[in-house]
């Protein structure tokens, strides 16, 4: 569905990894680091290590051999943490770069008077203001976003969409704004500049995938504060642990008790937290998608309700003919014909569809040549287009009324009874008549997209409600509704009522997401706790949504909400499974501390490590390992398929939980072996 | 072994059969359905204010007021008994740090006694200090709950109730009807409620014994009921005028989880959602029969050393009164540990190393199994609200419970009370022993030793006040920092809930999805569980390790201490 703007980059680009290691060195800069409780505490603690293991070694201590190893895997943690972070910003860069290339550096022709497309003169693309106005003409670089405010032009956004085939941009309208970084492939265009220097959708894309700018959001804030709250419950229990030691006549090395706290506080995921983040805005650029803000993103995973545009998301927007239903006494074939003939020459998409359904039922094959046929295109004041044939035939296709107007006469029973089943499932009834007699009608229908019903049906697992939006009056609209699986419908909907109804469902404590393109979705875009603007929409749209699809797929909603929830989900999953990792480490370490007190605490050490000191060690390493095991996941995300909250929760837990209480114990036996057959503890 | 489950089994049924009407009854009273005192409520209530609404800051600060006020009050009675009425032994003030310590100890519910009660206190102070504050600390908590349950039920609203008029009617309808009938109940079963200090006997063998009496009934009426447990004698309810037969042994623990198990019934009519209160009921059971299991089997087993001259039929005896045996012990030991009520019929400290483990870790896990009256309840909620931000990410969405985001700022709240439990046991601990305040206090040294003092600390911050005993906490420091475990365990949970209560109330419920999580079903229940058992034991497993396990491993090994 979505076309993507970059190639794929592999989870390992090497070029990636090589500045990755690089900027993990880098990245030890106390103040990034404060950023994150749970990895500036190991960094600190680090430091405290690093200066007890000098001073044992100075001293000749007993501990400096084993110190001296602990040290170093703690520093390796913190510098894991970084390396995942920097791995993800990497990736982001990477994508950066891509659309970096695309900026325009040069000069833009700076119009003195809008008017006059003559008088222009150079200015440098950095510094045009907004209300600058410039002229682009065939084969130029737009060199940033604005309105078109003079001009009819196709432009190339393939540099931004991926999509090949060009786009109109015109004056007026809700097709009148353009992307920096595009090109035109004809004509010309006058431009006003919309936003500063270095604000483009291009740079906020740049910004967004190298996480520069990015901002925790609400649901990663309230995870950092537990994650710092339990770092402090495990101070608490390690620095209070010495005197408890004391008292059973046993004095632990601070460089264990070092050694404990970096396991216990949840590391795995405070060292992934960021990463996640990162990862999370690089899938969704790689949706073509723009967020404004992280939280938009997040927001999007809660939506509770979505608004959808009937005509061009649920429906293709044209009604095609979908059936001949002919009146008594007259054959299909005889409708069909008639019909097939009087929209030969009509390209309306109406017309096409009439001509590929009767050549596919009946297989008429074109006229050689059309010169007999005389056409009589569609007017307001007739409200029917047909043609009239060399024989003096005479057909003609209408609205009901317009064509019984034509042929006058009584009120022909057996039509009324077509049409108005028609209208009444939805249909748009279109009435054929041949030379001044009533044939039948050809049932046009709002084809609804194959595919959609499934996407609504999966919404629906997921516990979104879908709501159609239609200016159709309500008895179409609950037909279209009902085929294509939607839970609700506004008809008759006006910008008026669509703000309402967002904010009647908002008045429920629901989360509304919806998306528009034109100036009068606005107000509702705005009041809408996730607005997708479509990229190929109005700038006062674009203002207003939080999210801009640079595909203007209004489907992509639906994409967007999976990115969201994934988002959460891969917190959730590894801060439980870091929680869970605790139990085993505990077994491994509290054992190796206290045996010299008390032998039979020996019976805690349940997966028979080798020796106290290589089960601290196990543990520790094992520890910095699980961050470099688990990028992956935080890069790519945990799976997440649709399904009930309570069946996702039961499967997360099953394999974070469950599993984070087992693979330690795995993980830390076999870096005990392999310690033990090293001699290094 | 099949009479003694038989026993758990009827316990268990009496208390579910009591808890769900009470329940109910208790959620009458508090949206004002029950008015069958509404002038004597008019009377005080037109004493105490207006009966306005409050935020939960205004809320909150009633509820300090008031139990500060308390607190003077009782600190002043117990400091100048010696000056006040019914003092027949003529026993005088108390120290300063005794009063301090006391005074905190039953404003904040907990009861813990550094004293043995009928050799120090009047019986002015016992009746016009202590049970008035048994009564009005209960209340206190009671009001806590109900301003929550209004909290997290409210839609877009400012206020969670006013306290004043949710103690009236907790005292009014609840305690004090309960207290009477229980009491009677217990008067009717032999135990006394007398004005005189004591009465002199003659024992079979010609000695003379003097037997300490007093208002007992009406005391251990609402110790039970209202989670206190402070003990009118120093045995509390093993001397057999606090509890004389089997019956109001049963009576007893019944009355102890009675209200505290009622409050989620409660909670899930207020919040109008009444699965939710059965969720947080089975929730706490599970955690009950695992307790009682746990203690039971380790009991029933014994220990190991006295093989050699007790009957092992019998397990561990020591320090049980024969009239209740094992069963009746242990039930109890789990019921008084589980409610923070902190009453004992049998002494913890005599527990194998391993039942006074659970009996420690009850406490420990932040005294959420039924819990004090309210308090419990509350507590529990605040593990409900980490466990459903965990759930809640876990499934892709902003946690929500009862329809309500739960965000930055509730997590904030409720991770800060993680911090409670570790503060007032492991750092005050670790404080006794680096001052060298715990060595002098213990009676045992190595690891009995220090279950002693973690026991001491563990249930003064659970403000449960039931003691290990072995451990002498009437000095300076232990009164001191034990005072101040029990204002950080009382008030480190209540003001962080009320706070979460108030920014719940502002926000708008939405309707549940298929995208939300049900909060009353088994996989909620279950992590909710398991979230509590993680966080307790990865915060005491270190020192519990070095204390009550490394014993269980000497004894295994042959050494008792």
């Amino acid at each position: 569905m979505s076309k993507h703007a970059t190639a794929e980059i592999g989870l390992f680009e090497p070029a990636i990894l090589k500045t990755a290691v690089k900027q993990a060195a880098l990245k030890l800069n106390p103040r990034g680091l404060a950023r994150n409780p749970v990895i500036f505490a190991t960094a600190l603690v680090s430091v405290l290590a690093t200066i007890l293991t000098i001073r044992e070694g100075l001293a000749g201590g007993p501990t400096f051999a084993i110190g001296l190893q602990i040290t170093l895997w703690l520093w390796f943690t913190v510098l894991f943490a970084n390396f995942a972070e920097a791995v993800a910003e990497g990736r982001g860069k990477a994508r950066a770069d891509t659309f970096r290339a695309t900026r325009s550096r040069g000069r833009a022709k700076l119009l003195l008077d809008p008017a006059n497309r003559a008088l222009w003169e150079n200015k440098e693309v950095e510094l045009l203001e907004p209300g600058d106005v410039i002229l682009v003409e065939a084969g130029e670089l737009i060199p940033t976003d604005g309105e078109v405010i003079e001009g009819v032009a196709s432009v190339n956004e393939s540099a931004i969409t991926g999509e090949s085939a060009p786009v109109i941009r015109e004056a007026g309208g809700d097709r009148s704004s353009v992307t920096g970084g595009t090109t035109l492939a004809s004509d010309w265009l006058v431009i006003r500049v919309t936003t500063k220097p270095g604000e483009t959708f291009l740079d906020r894309m740049i910004a967004m995938v190298e996480g520069a700018k990015r901002q925790k959001t609400p649901n990663e804030i309230a995870l950092d504060i537990l994650l710092a709250a339990l770092t402090l419950v495990f101070l608490l229990v390690v620095v209070t642990l010495p005197f408890f030691a004391s008292w059973s006549g046993t004095t632990i090395p601070v460089i264990y008790l070092i050694a404990l706290f970096v396991t216990l506080i949840p590391t795995t995921i405070g060292g992934l937290l960021s990463a996640i983040g990162i990862a999370g805005m690089d899938r969704l650029v790689k949706a073509n998608v723009i967020a404004k803000s992280g939280r938009a993103v997040e927001a999007a995973g809660d939506i509770d309700v979505l608004l959808l545009d009937k005509t061009g998301t649920i429906t293709f927007g044209n009604r095609m003919a979908d059936a001949f239903e002919p009146v008594p006494d007259v054959t299909e074939r005889e409708l069909a014909e008639a019909a097939w003939l009087a929209s030969l020459a009509d390209e309306t998409p109406e017309g096409k569809s009439i001509v590929e359904l009767a050549v596919r039922k009946f297989g008429f094959s074109p006229p050689s040549i059309r010169d007999g046929l005389v056409f009589v295109p569609f007017t307001a004041q007739t409200r029917m287009s047909g043609v009239d044939l060399e024989s003096g035939g005479v057909i003609r296709k209408g609205a009901s009324d317009a064509i019984r107007r034509l042929v006058g006469g009584p009120v022909n029973g057996p039509l009324e009874t077509i049409v108005r089943r028609i209208a009444s499932a939805g249909g748009t009834p279109l009435v054929v008549a041949r030379d001044g007699r009533v044939l039948g009608v050809v049932y046009l229908k709002d084809i609804v997209k194959p595919g959609i019903r499934e996407r609504f049906a999966e919404l629906r697992r997921m516990g979104i409600r879908t709501v159609m939006i239609t200016g159709d009056n309500p008895l179409t609209a609950a037909s279209i509704a009902a085929e294509a699986g939607v839970d609700d419908f506004l008809a008759e909907a006006t910008p008026e009522k669509k703000l309402e109804l967002i904010r009647k469902e908002q008045a429920e404590g629901k989360l509304v997401a919806m998306c528009g393109d034109g100036s009068n979705d606005a107000p509702a875009l705005a009041q809408a706790d996730v607005g997708v603007a479509m990229n190929s929409g109005t700038p006062a749209a674009k203002e207003a949504g939080n999210l801009i699809d640079l595909d203007s797929d209004p489907t992509k909603l639906i994409e967007i909400v999976l990115v969201g929830k994934q988002l959460l989900i891969s917190r959730g999953a590894l801060t439980t499974f870091s929680i869970a990792n605790d139990v085993a480490k505990y077994f491994a370490i509290l054992p190796a501390l206290f045996v010299a007190a008390y032998p039979g605490l020996g019976a805690l050490n349940v997966m028979g490590l080798g020796s106290p000191e290589s089960a601290i060690l196990s543990a520790i390493i094992f520890n910095a390992l699980v961050i470099i095991a688990l990028i992956p996941i935080a890069l790519r995300g945990v799976a997440y398929r649709p399904a009930s909250a309570a069946s996702l929760l039961t499967r997360n837990l099953v394999i974070y939980g469950l599993g984070g209480l087992v693979v330690p114990f795995i993980g830390i036996k076999a870096i005990d072996l392999a310690v033990n057959a090293l001699g290094l503890a | 072994m099949q009479a003694d489950l038989l026993q758990a089994g009827i316990y268990a049924l009496s208390l579910l059969a009591l808890a769900v009407p009470l329940g109910w009854y208790m959620a009458r009273v508090f949206t004002g359905g029950v008015t069958f005192l509404a002038p004597v409520e008019r009377v005080i209530l037109g004493a105490a204010g207006d009966g306005a609404e409050q935020g939960w800051k205004a809320y909150a600060a009633a509820l300090l007021l008031f139990n500060a006020a308390g607190f003077a009050l009782l600190f002043a009675i117990l400091t100048f008994q010696h000056r006040l009425p019914l003092n027949p032994q003529g026993f005088d003030g108390l120290s300063w740090h005794l009063a301090l310590n006391t005074a905190i100890s039953f404003v904040t519910n907990t009861n813990w006694q550094s004293y043995g009660g009928e050799t120090t206190l009047s019986h002015f102070s016992q009746m016009a200090g202590l049970t008035t504050q048994n009564f009005l600390s209960a209340a206190s908590g009671m009001a806590v709950a109900v301003a929550v349950a209004r909290g997290f039920a409210a839609r877009q609203a400012r206020h969670l109730g006013n306290f004043w008029t949710d103690m009236t009617r907790a005292i009014l309808y609840i305690l004090l009807p309960g207290a009477i009938v229980l009491a009677i109940a217990f008067l009717a079963l032999g135990m006394p409620q007398t004005l005189l200090a004591s009465v002199d006997a003659t024992t079979l063998e010609g000695a003379k014994q003097t037997l300490a009496l007093g208002p007992v009934a009406s005391q251990v009426a609402i110790k039970q009921l209202g989670t206190n447990g402070g003990g009118f004698f120093n045995v509390n309810s093993a001397h057999p005028f606090e509890n004389p037969t089997a019956i109001t042994n049963l009576l007893s623990m019944l009355a102890i989880l009675a209200i505290p198990a009622a409050f989620t019934f409660t909670y899930g009519r207020m919040v109008g959602d009444r699965r939710q209160g059965r969720a947080l009921f089975v929730a706490m059971g599970v955690l009950l029969v695992a307790a009682f299991v746990a203690l039971y089997a380790a009991e029933r087993f014994g220990n190991p050393l006295h093989l050699a001259f007790a009957d092992p039929a019998a397990g561990n005896m020591e320090g049980k009164e024969v009239r209740f045996g094992v069963i009746g012990s242990v039930l109890w030991a789990v019921t008084t540990t589980a409610a923070s009520n902190g009453s004992v019929n049998a002494m913890h400290d005599s527990l194998t190393p391993l039942g006074g483990l659970v009996a420690m870790l009850n406490i420990q896990l932040g005294e959420i199994i039924y819990g004090g009256v309210g308090v419990g309840l509350t507590g529990m909620l605040l593990f409900v609200i980490l466990t459903v931000f965990l759930a809640g990410l876990m499934v892709g969405r902003t946690p929500e419970y009862l329809g309500k985001k739960i965000e930055a700022r509730e997590v904030k709240l409720a991770a800060l009370t993680l911090l409670v439990m570790p503060i007032g046991v492991l750092v005050f601990g670790a404080l006794a022993i680096a001052t060298g305040t715990a060595q002098t206090s213990v009676q045992d040294q190595g690891p009995h030793g220090l279950s002693e003092l973690i026991y001491a600390y563990s249930s003064a911050t659970g403000n449960n006040g039931s003691a290990f005993a072995g451990f002498t906490a009437n000095t300076p420091f232990h009164n001191t920092m034990l005072g101040l475990a029990m204002l950080l365990g009382r008030f480190g949970y209540i003001l962080p809930i009320l706070a979460i209560a108030g920014s719940l109330a502002g926000k708008t419920p939405a309707a549940a999805t298929a995208g939300t999580f049900p909060t009353h079903g088994p996989v909620f229940v279950t992590l909710l569980i398991l979230t509590i058992l993680i966080v307790g034991a990865l915060t005491f497993l270190p020192v519990l390790a070095l204390g009550p396990i490394a014993e269980h491993v000497s004894v295994l090994a042959g050494r008792a201490f």
